[in-house]
C-alpha cells in the first residue's frame, strides 16, 4: 500500500473524533442522568 | 409554592400544541433513550464496516492509488459538516419564529459536533492533498468556503456562550447561523463556478455517480454510519443538556421555596 504516511495520519484522526464525541457525549449524559436521579428521584428510570 | 412548569402546557390553540409535542423535553428524553441504543448500535457497526472496507479491500485508485481510501473519511465528514451546519440553521428558524423549546438547545449541542468533522474534512482534505497536489493547502475557492464553515462554527460556539443571559445568546447565535447558511451553496457550487484545484462532485442529486461502483459503496456505508455516529452523538449531548436543564430547574425551584 503507498501513500501510508498520509491514509494512516487520515484513519487515526477519524477514529479519535468518532471516539472523542462518543466518549464524552456518554459521560456527560450518565453524570448527568446521576445527578437528576439524585435531585429528583421520580426520573429514576 | 414554584412549580416546574411543562412548555406545552401554556400552549393554547390546537395546531401550535400539535407542533411542540415534539418539543416537549420529557418525551424527547422518553423517545431518544429508547432510539439511542439502536442508533449507536447501527452507527458503530456501520462506521466499522465502511473504514475497513475502504481501507483493506475497496481498490486502489489507478491515478492516485491508495491515497484514494482518504476518500472514506473525507467525504463523509465533509457532506456532514455541511449538513450539520443546515441542522444549526433549521434549528434557528424554529427557535426565532415558533420559540421551539428544543431547538436552542439543538443548536448549542450540534455546533461543536458538526466543528469537529469539518475539522476533520479538513484535516483529511490536507493529507490527501499533499501527495496529490504537492501543497497542504491551496486557496481554492471549496477549500477556502469551508475553512470558513469552520470559522462560522466556531463564531457560533463562542456567541452563544458570550452572554450572562442565555436567551441572548441563542437569539445572537441564531441570526449568525441564518446569516453564515449562505457558505452552503458557495461550497457545493464552488467547484462548478471557479476553476478549482478541487475535483468536481462524483456523486450528486440528479446524475448518476461517476465512480467505479467498487469504490462507491464502501463510501456509501461510510457516509451512513458517520451520519448514524452524528446523529446519535448530539442526541447524547442534547440528552444531557435536557437533563442539566432541568436540574437547574428543580434546583432553583428549591432555592426559592427555602
Amino acid at each position: 500500500m503507498n501513500h501510508l504516511a498520509y491514509i494512516v495520519p487520515s484513519y487515526a484522526l477519524a477514529v479519535l473524533v468518532l471516539i472523542g464525541f462518543s466518549a464524552s457525549a456518554w459521560t456527560r449524559m450518565r453524570r448527568a442522568q446521576r445527578r437528576l436521579a439524585a435531585v429528583d428521584p421520580r426520573s429514576r428510570p | 409554592m414554584f412549580m416546574v412548569v411543562d412548555a406545552t402546557t401554556a400552549l393554547g390553540p390546537r395546531k401550535t400544541r400539535s407542533l411542540h409535542r415534539f418539543a416537549n423535553p420529557g418525551r424527547f428524553l422518553r423517545v431518544s433513550g429508547r432510539v439511542l441504543p439502536s442508533l449507536a448500535g447501527a452507527a458503530l457497526v456501520l462506521t466499522v464496516a465502511g473504514l475497513v472496507w475502504g481501507l483493506f479491500y475497496a481498490p486502489a485508485d489507478w491515478q492516485q492509488g491508495d491515497a484514494v481510501r482518504i476518500m472514506y473519511i473525507h467525504v463523509p465528514s465533509a457532506w456532514l459538516g455541511s449538513a450539520g451546519y443546515m441542522a444549526v440553521a433549521v434549528c434557528s428558524v424554529l427557535s426565532l419564529v415558533w420559540r421551539h423549546p428544543l431547538a436552542d438547545l439543538a443548536a448549542v449541542e450540534i455546533g461543536p459536533v458538526g466543528a469537529g468533522f469539518t475539522a476533520l474534512c479538513l484535516a483529511t482534505g490536507s493529507l490527501w492533498g499533499k501527495p496529490m497536489w504537492g501543497a497542504w493547502w491551496v486557496w481554492d475557492a471549496r477549500l477556502t468556503s469551508m475553512l470558513v464553515l469552520f470559522f462560522l462554527y466556531l463564531g457560533h460556539i463562542a456567541l452563544v456562550r458570550a452572554f450572562d443571559d442565555p436567551q441572548r445568546g441563542y437569539r445572537a447565535g441564531a441570526i449568525l447561523a441564518l446569516v453564515g447558511v449562505v457558505d452552503l451553496p458557495i461550497i457545493k457550487f464552488s467547484v462548478q463556478w471557479w476553476n478549482t484545484l478541487h475535483q468536481p462532485d462524483s456523486i450528486t442529486l440528479t446524475g448518476s455517480p461517476t465512480m467505479y461502483a467498487g469504490m462507491l459503496w464502501p463510501l456509501l456505508v461510510c457516509a451512513l454510519g458517520f451520519t448514524f455516529a452524528f446523529a446519535a452523538i448530539v442526541t447524547a449531548r442534547l440528552r444531557a443538556a435536557v437533563m442539566e436543564r432541568r436540574i437547574r430547574a428543580l434546583l432553583m425551584a428549591r432555592a426559592q421555596e427555602a
